[in-house]
């Protein structure tokens, strides 16, 4: 450097106001600045889920009141939910022996809702936090007056800034329709605090792993165990049992909007907040950057004889993956299938639902049914995150050495494209035992083991199509991959609330889910299998002719 | 080893590629002769990685033809691939496959793999094939490639950049292993930035720039076109030297033995400048080659001004 440029040099240390208090502030310097920064690399997708889950309140709030306009539609409504399958996907029942709109919205759409903030929270703090880490950006930053604790207060205050918008954005909506404000503005804090919750649960397992998935994977076992213990307390009984008390999203629920409003229990959610954020800093300080608290063993000098192709590549790529889905799939199953037993009786209890669903034969049919589309969305879900780690290999540069050896394109993407279908083959057949063991267990056997594998495989073209869709857009259009997260979001809207919403026919029909039979009620349709079938064999092999004639890395 | 005979390992004729507006080849042209070391030279961005991209079928090109070991690089990229091996300039590999795995699984998918080629390269490269891809330093990264390309039974050698994250005695044992390469009769395009080591290791250099050969050939040819350094003390003022054809950039200094010349000349004037320079009664006299940096400097002249002396060249 030349002599010139000296003085300013000297000036800038001289006045750089970080550092004569660098002593004091520690751990949290520059924290404020890492928060703008972002803010600003989230600064579409913050206001994108604000938007949705505001615009998700909005039209439930009018198609159910378009829906059920009277006292009695909403009664006959609530009479549906207290199915245990219908208490597992909704709440603890405030409300349902006077069954307004409010109490409609609190009892059926908040859950959906707050795991779908919960999703966005951990997902927000580990996208700054560990997979930062893991990239090595955050060396870079912490190499700055940056503290030990600063990039995870920015990250968790971004979560708080995006809870914060989508509980104020709910109030607003709620209150525009017509809802009483007081009530809005709870459920809005509910679903806001419960996003906090798992920012927080998300900054403690950010400090286990070394990598951001396996980090987020554990905070979102920590979302389905919170799942899970609301839906049995509550199925064990209406208001909830202790069960449901030990769950966050049981919390949320308890305070009871638009029927008998209580704050107090979202106290429970803000002290979890604070004990969860003292664990993280605490694990933080014992930890080296770029370190997980489990650390990593050697591994074997040699390959397996048979890592030796593109599939047995992506098979190692994913194993842990898959095992972690069917283990979830597993449970998730055989815990419905053990309601099975429950609808007849519900049912026997109830004229009014009998009269509603028909004969309590085709009542665990539809229940069956239910389970199957929740079930395969789930495996959706798995095939398009797998079908898209295609592109990441990409992306991470990880692509061009493999083509650079005698693998051609085509054999790479069908390698792992087969790991895609062979792995939601298996979890389909997962979630077809499930549901039949679950069953069994409870003595109910009306449906046999082909029936329910029936129904599961019945939705294998319609899971073929979402990967499709990725598939085509990775061939000609990288950049649009994520294309299938928007046909996979709104296949789950469609098979969660298709009825519930209303929706033309058209809109319905762009979900591939919604053309399966709703087996194994329903009478088998070879022609929507069949085209379904068609449609994804001609969505994959564009994808493929676009794939080889394209450049890798895409320019 | 197989030899081609005439045909070149690789053959490259007014290569143009665009990435949108941004035209990354324009007009390249490149020759590897089979059995040499072709050395790449040019900055960041001339299209060094965009050219070995295309002769390894990844991009096509726009225009302009390209030849990898006598076949259609494009077409015939799996066919090709079996009789080359590839290290890119940044190695990124599968986080939780360890370095042994990862060359196991390169080499696989190339063809038929030699345990104890492998095992020979990790100890010269002092690589730990038991740790996890993800725990590898960027150097490491790049010694599994470099393991995976040499235990490799190939003809060719597509190197880019691979030694910029190996400290000075590791980039020792890689000459020593592209020298036994060579020795085997087999063909290495090494493209870089580091021109001691192209100047180490290549038979023959192509200088791009901005996606464009500006000069190629073997390194005598292409010093043979540019000038030397004089320095000389002289008896009589040596001012007059200056005004004699092919001298550039004359600084006279007085010293105790009288005063010094310092200037560049042209190599094909080189002889009547010398004997002027003697005339002035010649007290010592050196006359270095140019380096491989003063060629770089003349063709980059324009940009490294800007950075006026901070580069390490």
């Amino acid at each position: 450097m030349s002599a010139a440029s000296a003085p300013p040099v000297a000036r800038r240390a001289a006045s750089a106001p970080g550092r004569a208090d660098a002593g004091r502030s520690g751990s949290l310097t520059g924290w404020t600045t890492l928060l703008r920064f972002v803010l600003r690399r989230d600064r579409v997708r913050i206001p994108v889920w604000t938007a949705s889950v505001a615009l998700l309140f909005a039209y439930a709030a009018v198609a159910l009141d378009t829906l059920y306009p009277t006292a009695a539609d909403r009664q006959l409504r609530a009479t549906l939910v207290s199915s245990p399958a219908g208490i597992m996907l909704s709440g603890p029942g405030y409300g349902l022996e006077d069954y307004t709109l409010g109490a409609m919205i609190a009892n059926e759409m908040a859950l959906t809702v707050m795991v779908a903030v919960a999703i966005m929270s951990v997902l927000l703090v580990m996208r700054h936090t560990r997979a930062e880490e893991e990239t090595g950006r955050s060396e870079l930053v912490r190499a700055g007056v940056v503290g030990r604790h600063a990039p995870a207060t920015a990250a968790f205050v971004a979560a708080v800034v995006a809870n914060v918008a989508i509980a104020a954005a709910t109030g607003v909506v709620l209150v525009a329709t017509g809802l009483a404000a007081v009530d809005s503005f709870a459920l809005g804090a509910a679903v806001g605090v419960t996003g906090l919750v798992f920012a927080a649960v998300a900054v403690v397992t950010s400090q286990v792993t070394e990598h951001a998935r396996g980090a987020s994977g554990l905070a979102l076992a920590v979302l389905g165990v919170a799942f899970l213990l609301r839906a049995v307390g509550d199925v064990q009984e209406q208001h909830g049992s202790w069960l449901s008390w030990l769950s966050p999203i049981g919390w949320a629920q308890q305070v009871r909007a638009f029927v008998d409003l209580r704050w107090w229990p979202l106290g429970l959610s803000l002290a979890l907040t604070v004990v969860l954020l003292v664990l993280g800093a605490v694990l933080a300080g014992r930890r080296d950057l770029g370190a997980g608290l489990v650390p990593p063993r050697a591994g074997v000098p040699d390959a397996a004889p048979s890592l030796a192709s593109p599939v047995a590549l992506a098979w190692r790529q994913q194993r842990a993956s898959l095992l972690a889905w069917a283990v979830g799939v597993g449970v998730t199953a055989l815990a419905c299938g053990t309601f099975v037993d429950s609808v007849g009786g519900v049912v026997a209890e109830n004229p009014d639902l009998a009269a509603f669903l028909g004969d309590p034969t085709d009542l665990v049919d539809a229940f069956v049914a239910v389970m199957t589309v929740f079930l395969a969305l789930a495996v959706g879900g798995f095939a398009l995150g797998s079908a898209l780690r295609a592109r990441a290999e990409e992306t991470a540069g990880r692509l061009e050495p493999v083509l650079a050896t005698s693998v051609s394109r085509g054999r790479w993407l069908a390698g792992q494209l087969a790991v895609t279908g062979g792995g939601a083959v298996v979890l389909l057949v997962v979630s077809a035992l499930g549901l039949w063991l679950g069953a069994l267990s409870v003595g109910e056997g009306a449906v046999g083991l082909g029936g329910y594998l029936g129904a599961a495989f019945a939705y294998l073209p319609a899971v073929a199509v979402l990967v499709g869709v990725s598939v085509l857009a990775i061939g000609w259009r990288p950049a649009w991959a994520a294309l299938g997260w928007a046909l996979f979001a709104w296949a789950f809207v469609v098979g969660m609330f298709g009825a519930l919403l209303d929706l033309p026919g058209w809109a319905n029909g762009i979900s591939p889910y919604w053309h399966v039979p709703q087996l194994p009620g329903a009478a088998v349709e070879a022609g929507p299998l069949v085209g379904l079938s068609l449609v994804a064999a001609a969505l994959l092999a564009l994808g493929f002719v676009g794939f080889r004639r394209r450049d890798v890395p895409v320019g | 080893m197989t030899s081609t005979g005439t045909t070149p390992a690789v053959e490259i004729h007014d290569l143009r590629k665009a990435f949108g507006s941004v035209q990354a080849l324009d007009g390249l042209d490149l020759t590897v002769r089979t059995g040499e070391v072709a050395g790449f030279l040019g900055p960041n961005g001339a299209g060094k990685s965009t050219t070995i991209r295309v002769l390894l079928g990844l991009l096509r090109a726009d225009s302009g033809s390209a030849r990898l070991l006598g076949a259609d690089p494009w077409a015939d990229a799996v066919a090709l691939h079996r009789r080359l091996a590839y290290v890119p300039g940044d190695v990124n590999l599968w986080p939780n496959l360890t370095g042994g795995e990862a060359i196991d699984l390169l080499t696989r998918l190339r063809g038929p793999a030699d345990p104890a080629r492998k095992k020979l390269l990790l100890e010269r490269f002092e690589l730990d094939p038991t740790k996890k891809a993800r725990t590898y330093s960027k150097g490491n990264r790049q010694k599994v490639a470099l393991v995976a390309a040499f235990a490799s039974d190939v003809e060719l050698l597509l190197l880019d950049e691979p030694t910029s994250g190996l400290d000075p005695l590791m980039e020792s044992v890689f000459t020593q292993c592209v020298r036994e390469v060579t020795a085997e009769g087999r063909s290495v395009l090494l493209s870089s930035h580091i021109l001691a080591e192209v100047e180490k290791l290549c038979d023959t250099v192509t200088i791009v720039r901005a996606g464009r050969t500006v000069q190629s050939g073997t390194l005598a040819e292409l010093r043979h076109l540019t000038r030397s350094s004089v320095t000389a003390v002289t008896g009589r003022d040596p001012s007059g030297v200056a005004a004699l054809p092919g001298v550039h950039d004359l600084v006279v200094e007085s010293t105790g033995d009288g005063p010094r010349a310092r200037f560049d000349v042209d190599n094909d004037e080189i002889e009547p400048v010398l004997r002027a320079v003697t005339d002035l009664g010649l007290r010592s006299v050196s006359v270095t080659p140019p380096s491989l940096e003063e060629l770089f400097l003349r063709h980059y002249g324009d940009e490294l001004a800007l950075l006026d002396g901070e580069a390490t060249l």
